[in-house]
Parts: structure tokens; sequence; C-alpha cells
């Protein structure tokens, strides 16, 4: 495996919110995390990269064990330089070029010297198709241009692992395409992602594993194929059932943005 | 009105001749000290602002108690001196640093007491300003710098800070401006700025209404020069992002 999370707990206050969640994720598996709103799925994947701190749990990376009770900043920082994250909202750096917006983390977090982090830089951005932007400020672009923006930051500074957080979900209808596209390209190209995601096309086509998420736990988890053709829970079953209806009573039409976090 | 025949009797040539002989005078400390007194005092006081604003912001989950404790107390410090500082008037602050801490031995030359007055006062405004700024950068824009493998103090200087500016960059103007013009305040402290100058001058030739009018369209002068910097200076912050 090569990236293992083991029992991982989270509570807001009162409300628990993870109540031992464990995962794994092999090398080139793009994995889908699926699972109603309030199912925890985005707080495990800030979990996992410590945007929040996570109550107790393991995660095993790299073939290193970590206590996530007891982690140090130096640990965080290490793991941070070997993964990447994408975000439901972007937040690309408003005060900087797209250009600098993915040499920043080679300059400044990786030391990568300028004109070789401006070549590795214009690279990420062709990947994504988004070269003859290089100059442009965050605020000149679309969401879809931004997220694929945000998605060559991730890719330039070569994560083992991209995680994923709702891509699409602020996007407008017309817009997620692009997005999912380049996405379906990176898993093409053997990248290893862990997706949280309504997209359920994504999940079924692109996505070679999926872990559906409800309540804090984890209800099911195996290949994708298996989860859309063979759904073992009642659970799974009743969500795939709402998901199915609501996307043929939108015919294609993509659901609505979701605002804030799960 | 009673009309004082002394004063009235002079011609208003000689007043032109007054005012035109004083604005050199008044002009030379204006440029001399007045200028500089609010330089200094303004960029210590974005300083202390920026020192005081920091903690106030700064993310301190997953520090250890110890550091959390230590950013409470540096926390209550600066909500004290900001509350302090605030709800006092500077001509009293003045009073107590240039004429009252003899009384302990601490001796201050004029321009030095108004220095610390003024910076300390001004810091103590500027630092809600800050604060705002700060606040006023989403979270997401941190998130995103962890997650490219920056530290806390990167993100700051490189992502944050950036962007806070732009934000607090026409309130601080103000404060700048508000400034210049306290700073005629020193003179009750014997600091030999432009509006002692005046005062100086008319005290001689018993042409208050001329001479403080003349020092008022100095600080005018000053004042409009400074707003079309900041004019300036917002129009380029605002080209690019």
């Amino acid at each position: 495996m090569m990236l293992e999370a083991l029992d991982i707990k989270k509570s807001f206050g009162e409300l628990e919110v993870l109540r031992g969640v464990s995962i794994g994720v092999e090398k080139g598996d793009v994995a889908a995390i699926l699972g109603p709103s309030g199912s925890g799925k985005t707080t495990f994947l800030r979990c996992i990269n410590f945007l929040e701190r996570a109550d107790s749990g393991t995660l095993i990376f790299d073939g290193e064990t970590f206590d996530l009770a007891n982690i140090t900043k130096k640990q965080i920082a290490a793991i941070r330089r070997k993964t990447a994250f994408v975000f439901q909202s972007y937040n690309l750096f408003r005060n900087k070029t797209v250009l600098q917006n993915v040499t920043e983390g080679l300059v400044v977090a990786r030391k990568v010297p300028k004109s070789a982090a401006r070549e590795k830089a214009m690279d990420a951005l062709r990947r994504v198709g988004m070269a003859e932007k290089a100059d442009s400020y965050p605020h000149e672009l679309s969401g879809g241009q931004q997220q694929r923006v945000a998605i060559a930051r991730a890719l330039a500074t070569d994560p083992e692992i991209i995680f994923f957080d709702e891509p699409t979900s602020a996007l407008d209808p017309e817009l997620i395409g692009e997005v999912l596209g380049v996405m379906r390209k990176l898993a093409d190209e053997g990248m290893t992602m862990l997706v949280v995601t309504h997209e359920m096309g994504f999940a079924k086509n692109v996505s070679s594993k999926v872990i559906f998420m409800d309540g804090g736990v984890v209800l099911e988890e195996g290949s994708s194929a298996e989860f859309f053709s063979n759904p073992h829970g009642e659970r799974t079953r009743e969500f795939l059932r709402t998901i199915l209806e609501r996307d043929e009573e939108n015919s294609g039409v993509t659901e609505k943005p979701q605002e804030g976090k799960e | 009105m009673q009309f004082l025949p002394a004063l009235a009797a002079e011609g208003s040539a000689d007043i032109w001749k007054i005012v035109t002989d004083a604005f050199p005078n008044i002009l030379i400390p204006g440029l001399l000290i007045t200028i500089p007194l609010t330089i200094i005092s303004f960029f210590l006081a974005l300083t202390i602002a920026i020192l005081l604003a920091l903690p106030q912001f700064a993310d301190t989950s997953g520090y250890s108690l110890f550091a959390r404790g230590l950013f409470t107390v540096i926390r209550k410090f600066a909500r004290f001196y900001i509350w302090i500082m605030r709800g006092t008037p500077v001509l009293v602050q003045l009073f107590i640093v240039f004429y009252g801490l003899p009384n302990i031995g601490i001796l201050l030359d004029p321009f030095t007491a108004a220095v610390i007055v003024f910076s300390l006062c001004e810091g103590a405004y500027m630092a809600e300003t800050m604060r705002g700024a700060l606040e006023s950068v989403p979270r997401g824009q941190i998130e995103a710098g962890y997650c490219v493998g920056m530290t806390y103090w990167q993100i700051m200087r490189r992502i944050v800070l950036p962007q806070a500016f732009r934000t607090a960059f026409p309130p601080l103007s103000n404060s700048f401006i508000a400034l210049l013009k306290e700073t005629s305040l020193a003179s009750t402290i014997t600091v030999a700025e432009m509006f002692m100058e005046t005062k100086r001058i008319a005290s001689r030739n018993f042409q208050y209404l001329a001479l403080y009018i003349e020092v008022a369209l100095v600080y005018l002068m000053f004042t409009t020069v400074l707003t079309f910097i900041q004019h300036a200076i917002e129009k380029k912050l605002n080209k690019g992002y």
C-alpha cells in the first residue's frame, strides 16, 4: 500500500464526524470517496493532509507509520512535500500570476532553482492546457480554468498522490467537463489520486476503486466495477438509487454546486 | 466685536510681507521636523501594529500547550494595550511621557518623547486595521500554502501579508495623514515643529489670524501631496490582481 489510513477519528465539539475510518490506496489507484453530504468525506481527506487535526488514528505513507495524535510539524511538512491537494474552491494565490502559483511550491518550499521551476511549471501548465494563460491572474480566469491551474500547481511538485476535495462542485455545469477531462488524463497517465466527489460518471468510468462513506465510517470499499454492478450494503444500494434517480431527473445536467465543506 | 485700533491700522501690504517672510520659517521646520516626525512615528507604529496583529491572527492549533499559553498572554496584552492607547487622549499621553516621566528619573528629549507617544498610540489604531486586513484574507489561501509545502512564515510573507497590505493600504494612508496633523500637538512639549514655529512668529508680530491660516495652508499642502501619492500607489496596487 502506498497510503493507508487506520481508524481515524475526529470530533468537532460534541459532533463525531469520523468514527474510525480506515482505507488503503495502492500506487496508481484512482480512488473515489463517495457518500451523502455530512458523511465525513471531506473531513477525512483534510485529516490525512493535516488541514484538520485528527483526534486519533494511524497513517502509513511511503512505508512510514505516523500516529496522528502525536505527529510533529516536521513530519507533517515531510508528508506534505510528497502530496498535493486540490480544493473545491481552487484557492489559487490571488496575488500571484498563474505561473507564480505553480512555481511557488517549487521555489519557496522545495528550493528548486528559478529557471528549472519555471520550466517544470510551464510543463505542468501545458499538461492541463493552461500554458497560454501563464501571465494571467486568477481573477481573470473562469472557475474551470482556475481549477486546471490548481491541478497544474499540484502536478508540478511531482507528488506521489494527489488529493482532490470535490474538485468540480463549485463549477458551473458547463465547466465541469474540462476539469474532469484533465483528471481522466492524469488517471490514464498512472497518477495516484484520492478523490472526494459527487460525480458518479467519474467514479464509475475513471476511478479504479470506490470508497463509500456514511455517518463517519466506511461502509464499502472495493473496485469501481464491483461497487456499481453489485453493491453489498442496503445503505449503498439506497444511495446509488437516489443518485441515479436524481441524475435521470436532471437528464445529464450535473448537480448544483455545493457551498462549504461536508 | 471690539476693534483693536493698533492692529487694524496696519496696512494689508504689511500683512502680506509678514506672511511671505514667515513662509520659509514655517515651511523649513515643516520639512525638517514635522515630516520626519510623521514618517518615523508612522513606520514604528506600523511595526507595532503588525507585531500586535499577527499573534491575534496566528493559527495556534497544533502548537504545544506552552506556545498556546504564550500566545494567549500576548493576545491579552495586545487587547489591553490597544484599550489603553485608544481610550486616552494623545495630548495627555504626551504630557505623561514628557513632563511626567522625569518624576521617576526618565528624561527624554522632546522629539524622542513625541516619536514614542505617536508610534505607540497610532500603532494601537493601526493594529486594528492590520487585524481586519489579515482576517479578510480567505482561510483557503493559507491552506493552499500549506498544501504546496510552504511554512507558516513563508505563507505569511509571500501570500497573506501582501494581500492584507492591499486591503490595509487606504486606511493606513488615512492614519498617515491623521498622524501628520496630529504632530502639531508636539508643540505642547516644545518640539520645534512647524506649528510651534508659527506660534513663535505670531507672538512677535501679533498677526495670529494670518499666520495660523498660513500654517493651516501649509498642512493642507502637505496632506494634498500625500493624497495624490496615496491615489497613485492605490492605482498601482490595484493593477494586476
